[in-house]
């Protein structure tokens, strides 16, 4: 990725804090979880640095932990800069910041491991990851 | 337009007409399904990779266009309605450049098409380069949409094709980023279902096109946009073939035509059908206007 994982903490903060509403808006999106409902996966999220790890079980109830507790096991992670995360959450992202593969193709997101899971519920992974759109910005 | 019917005045019916065209292409029998509306000068329209015709639909029954232009559109052979060929059981789809160029050339032969207009998007717009390289003369001008030279493979195409996940929706996913995020909701979702629907391997084959077969660097120099013009087209949220490809591509041709559509993605036709039209109609009313044979 280009930009370093140290930045300013504030910013960094301010979307961390965004993030953190992602259970709630989840809750509230029967639709996302009515196509996710199957999928049970453990997952870590890098926000500009800031690691939280998500367990999601079936019917798409999800647990987040902000951090990453010592040795604990995931299948995959998504690791995204300040700046992908800050434009990939406008309410219209501009273009080349709009999608998950447009931030990895311009190196502003990493998307590793076994991404099993990841691709077989990608349209899925693709709208929870989204969802703090709809929150306006701090 | 969509003509009302007299027994019942809420249902419509439009103005496109469905036919099957069995031809022979590079040795081999096929079925290719096939549509078109309006009348005069002809028009092919090529859709993108794994999905089919029905991404022209909306420009078929616009009556600006229809007035002036026979729009024909088939679905390559493996897509849409068109059959695979016989056999296809015992092999693994692969578009080839030889075999897509074929293609063009025995439907617009088989339908006696005179200079055609070429209209292609993504894989397309791909073929249009081609047939600008090497068969320019059969055509009145060509028209690229989201077309390059080569871009930037941003994904393995190895998911696309496995038995452990939904071939269709995970093309559909994956190329939903492709479509501008103010492009309508029902425009992107049946967009999408184009490729909900899409048989297994068919869009993993196409991109060995896209990708391997049909790369094009070094080879755009003889392209003469004197013989046959060139207009490119790319939408802006278009990740896969950026706007910065096609404006590299144009720049090696000289006389091609390049614009940026705004708040369009990768399928302008389809996703944003209204927000298109501004860009397409300018540009084919210039085709309209061409001097009848070539300069």
């Amino acid at each position: 990725m280009t930009e370093p994982q140290i930045l300013e903490p504030q910013a960094a903060e301010v979307l961390a804090r965004r993030f953190e509403s992602l259970p709630a808006l989840l809750a509230s999106d029967h639709d996302l979880r009515r196509r996710g409902a199957e999928l049970c996966t453990t997952f870590l999220v890098g926000i500009a640095g800031i690691p939280f790890l998500l367990t999601l079980e079936r019917g798409m109830h999800m647990h987040l932990l902000r951090g990453q507790p010592l040795m604990r096991a995931f299948r995959f992670a998504v690791r995204g800069t300040a700046a992908a995360w800050t434009r990939y959450w406008q309410t219209v992202p501009p273009p080349g910041w709009h999608d998950l593969f447009a931030l990895t193709k311009r190196g502003e997101m990493t998307i590793e491991g076994d991404l099993y899971p990841f691709m077989a519920y990608l349209q899925v992974m693709k709208d929870l990851l989204a969802l703090p759109r709809r929150i306006a910005e701090a | 337009m969509a003509a009302a019917l007299a027994s019942s005045p809420t249902a419509t019916i439009e103005p496109i007409i469905g036919r099957y065209l069995n031809v022979t292409i590079a040795g081999r029998p096929q079925r290719l399904y096939f549509e078109e509306a309006g009348s005069g000068i002809p028009l092919l329209c090529l859709h993108t990779a794994g999905a089919d015709s029905r991404q022209w639909r909306h420009l078929m029954v616009d009556e600006a266009i229809t007035r002036h232009f026979r729009i024909l559109a088939f679905d390559l052979p493996w897509h849409g309605k068109s059959n695979p060929p016989p056999g296809y059981e015992r092999e693994t789809y692969r578009l080839t450049t030889a075999d897509y160029v074929a293609t063009v050339r025995a439907f617009c032969a088989a339908l006696a098409l005179e200079r055609p207009v070429v209209m292609g998007c993504s894989i397309g717009g791909r073929i249009v380069l081609e047939l600008a390289i090497s068969h320019a003369q059969e055509f009145r001008a060509l028209i690229g949409l989201e077309a390059a030279d080569f871009q930037e493979p941003w994904y393995d195409t190895a998911w696309l094709n496995r038995p452990d996940i939904h071939g269709g929706a995970i093309c559909a996913a994956l190329v939903s980023g492709l479509i501008a995020p103010t492009s309508p909701e029902v425009s992107r979702h049946e967009t999408l279902w184009h490729y909900l629907q899409s048989g297994p391997g068919v869009f993993q084959g196409d991109l060995y096109f896209y990708r391997v077969d049909g790369d094009l660097r070094g080879r755009l120099g003889s392209i003469d946009t004197q013989k046959c013009p060139l207009f490119l087209l790319t939408g802006e949220y278009d990740f896969s073939c950026t706007p910065q490809d096609t404006e590299r591509t144009a720049a090696q041709i000289p006389g091609a035509e390049v614009t940026i559509m705004r708040e369009l993605g990768h399928f302008p036709m389809s996703e944003n059908p209204q927000q298109f039209r501004r860009y397409i109609l300018p540009v084919l009313e210039r085709i309209r206007t061409l001097p009848e044979h070539p300069r």
